[in-house]
């Protein structure tokens, strides 16, 4: 038996951009309006709209596969196809073995039904059978966290509860192949947690998984190859890290600056001793190289450095000015470029750097590219937060507290 | 279609938790409980009765006790087909987001509309049996021919409500197209009057793919004697195509349910 459990061969989608007929009351008029005017039909058929084109992969047993891309890239397109939903316009799609889509994961769920019954019938849903089912539930009912209130009716649940037991009932599936449609951001920490838990047991145990996402973390964390979709077509393909590297470098080309600015920041880059890189290990070295071009005169320029968490909340900023560098002024023409070091005590995250062109006694800025570049930061400890304070644990015991003071009492007496 | 009857049949259990659904909503919802699946074909009789007391006034003749079994005993496969056709007409339309994001046959959804209201049929069946017997109906051999008659109208209704499921899905005039019709269609059926009241002419109320199979119904229970065989078999014909034109038709268009939505 191959190894390659799905692979998608040269998979195009069309869809028709034109007037659609959804009630026959307007479709019989415009049949016979059409059977006299031939023009009009041809000009309608020209109005197509390839949502998805020449889309290759293949993955194999125990491995991760990524999907990024920006809305309406075609990633959902491309979902739909992987999970058999639309047939592709062309190419073809190959599956070996069972498919589960953690798209929708409360798409079977009824209201009136309590969370037991609608364990039964999204299961069902999803591809088990009666039997399978009865087998996990007691796992199911555990992994969703709400044994309470499994007896009661879904629509009195909360929508955190009825997103989590929804995935607990998709996550139990045990799929050949699973696809992933960003679910991980249902419910709280303490469950995304489990759910990232769950997806590394279902890859350890031999299935495939693909991960459709614009989260580039989850991806660089989970996904061993990956491809970019831009407007339905994959951009960039291969080793998660370098395409991830490469994404991102697209990305921050994309900058449009404000012309009438006369300094423009050019160049914010990040890169490691060994060069320009995406993947940080938390305490690392880094450096960063800020280029700045000039386009008028311009005098008393400072130069800052931005550090951003994921949800673009500053956690870090200094400037030149600041440690102690003399402004500079720049004519039309000149470059200057500076490099930052830093040490890079930041928890597992993503975070961006960005700078910004100051000048400060008259307090005026003249250009800013606050999400320059984006970086991830992964560490062999588990530490949760923003920074790494490194911990280290120096004593552990358990002491018995109590003979120690009869001891003590012993000793007096 | 071999293939994808297979696949139907590796998901049996969607189809009767499907259907477990349905009869449970059925039954949850409304107060009355049990009491519906006999209330539509309760009011079919009632209605049946006074048209049939109608027309012994008229002709002058007197209203037989065996004239109400047959009303009675055609009432149910005809509610059946109706409700099944009403219900499975919306399957598709109720649950956009299942046909939409999960992979499943589809025709899950008509068919185990047309089995929850099968499970009526079966519980207003148990009713009626009462009924006969207080109207002391008797019984014959050609009760066996009873089987293959609930097999041809189960065909019919099936074949009918993956076709106007997959329609209505794709254009939203068909459910008022589809409504209309049963709402008339009692009177080209042959379910308040016989055919044989029509003569001659009756053969073209018997083309109606459902007025031979209710015909028999009534030769077989109500009046113990020999159903007409050929038109018998043409009705039987007739659903087979029909269902296997209605899959064949449902399982063609099914690839595009996602993108008309």
């Amino acid at each position: 038996m191959s190894d390659v459990v799905l692979r998608m061969e040269n998979v195009y989608k069309m869809f028709r951009k034109g007037q659609v007929f959804n009630s026959l009351r307007d479709l019989v008029p415009a049949l016979t309006g059409r059977m006299f005017n031939r023009q009009e039909l041809n000009a309608a058929d020209r109005r197509e709209f390839w949502a998805l084109q020449d889309l290759s992969f293949e993955v194999k047993r125990g491995e991760a596969f990524g999907i990024i891309g920006h809305n309406g890239a075609g990633k959902s397109t491309a979902l739909k196809i992987l999970s058999r939903i639309m047939k592709p316009t062309r190419g073809k799609i190959f599956v070996n073995g069972r498919l589960s889509a953690l798209i929708e994961v409360t798409a079977g769920f009824h209201q009136d039904f309590t969370g037991r019954e609608n364990i039964f019938l999204h299961g069902a849903i999803m591809g088990m059978n009666k039997r399978e089912i009865r087998s996990k539930l007691d796992q199911i009912i555990a992994f969703s966290g709400i044994e309470e209130f499994i007896d009661t009716p879904v629509k009195r649940y909360s929508s955190g509860m009825y997103a989590r037991l929804g995935f607990s009932v998709a996550a139990h599936v045990n799929p050949d192949v699973m696809i992933v449609d960003e679910v991980l951001s249902v419910g709280d920490y303490v469950f995304q947690q489990k759910c990232v838990q769950r997806m590394k047991e279902v890859i350890r145990g031999g299935a495939a998984v693909v991960f459709v996402s614009h989260n580039l973390k989850s991806v660089a964390e989970f996904c061993h190859n990956c491809l970019v979709l831009e407007r339905g077509r994959p951009v960039v393909q291969g080793k998660a890290d370098q395409v991830i590297a490469n994404y991102m470098r697209r990305q921050t080309a994309a900058r449009q600056p404000d012309q009438s600015s006369g300094v423009k920041i050019t160049k914010v880059t990040v890169r490691n001793h060994e060069g320009e890189c995406v993947r940080f290990e938390s305490g690392e070295k880094a450096w960063v190289d800020i280029e700045l071009s000039a386009r008028k005169p311009c005098q008393k320029l400072s130069v800052s450095l931005y550090l951003s968490d994921s949800e673009s909340h500053l956690i870090f900023n200094t400037s030149l000015a600041r440690l102690g560098y003399a402004d500079f002024d720049l004519n039309p023409g000149q470059v200057f470029r500076c490099t930052f070091e830093l040490a890079l005590n930041l928890a597992v995250g993503t975070f961006h750097v960005g700078s910004l062109v100051f000048r400060y006694d008259n307090e005026t800025e003249y250009d800013r590219w606050l999400q320059a570049a984006t970086i991830l930061v992964s560490s062999s400890q588990d530490i949760r937060g923003l920074v790494n304070c490194f911990p280290k644990v120096v004593k552990r015991e358990i002491a018995d507290e109590q003979l120690k003071a009869e001891a003590k009492i012993e000793s007096l007496a | 279609m071999k293939q994808e009857i297979q696949e139907l049949y590796s998901y049996r259990d969607l189809l009767f938790a499907m259907v477990s659904r349905d009869i449970k909503i059925r039954y949850k919802q409304s107060a009355m409980g049990f009491l519906w699946a006999i209330l539509m074909p309760t009011l079919i009789v009632g209605a049946g009765i006074i048209v049939r007391y109608g027309f012994a006034i008229t002709s002058g003749k007197h209203l037989d006790s065996s004239d109400i079994a047959a009303v009675a005993v055609k009432s149910l496969p005809w509610a059946f087909l109706v409700s099944s056709i009403r219900f499975s007409c919306m399957s598709l339309t109720n649950n956009t987001t299942l046909v939409t994001k999960i992979y499943f046959p589809k025709e899950i959804f008509p068919l185990s509309a047309v089995m929850a209201c099968f499970f009526d049929f079966v519980v207003a069946a148990g009713a009626l049996v009462i009924l006969l017997f207080f109207l002391k109906t008797g019984w014959s051999l050609y009760l066996f021919y009873v089987p293959i008659l609930i097999i041809a109208m189960a065909l019919l209704a099936a074949g009918i409500s993956m076709i106007v499921s997959a329609g209505s899905l794709f254009f939203r005039d068909v459910k008022y197209i589809v409504e209309a019709v049963l709402t008339f269609a009692i009177f080209f059926t042959p379910v308040f009057y016989d055919v044989r009241m029509f003569g001659d002419k009756g053969k073209w109320l018997l083309l109606n793919p459902a007025a031979p199979i209710l015909e028999s119904f009534s030769d077989c229970i109500a009046r113990q004697q020999s159903p007409d065989l050929l038109w018998l078999a043409y009705s039987l014909v007739f659903a087979l195509v029909t269902f296997v034109a209605g899959y064949a038709f449902f399982k063609h268009l099914e690839p595009a349910f996602a993108e008309s939505v």
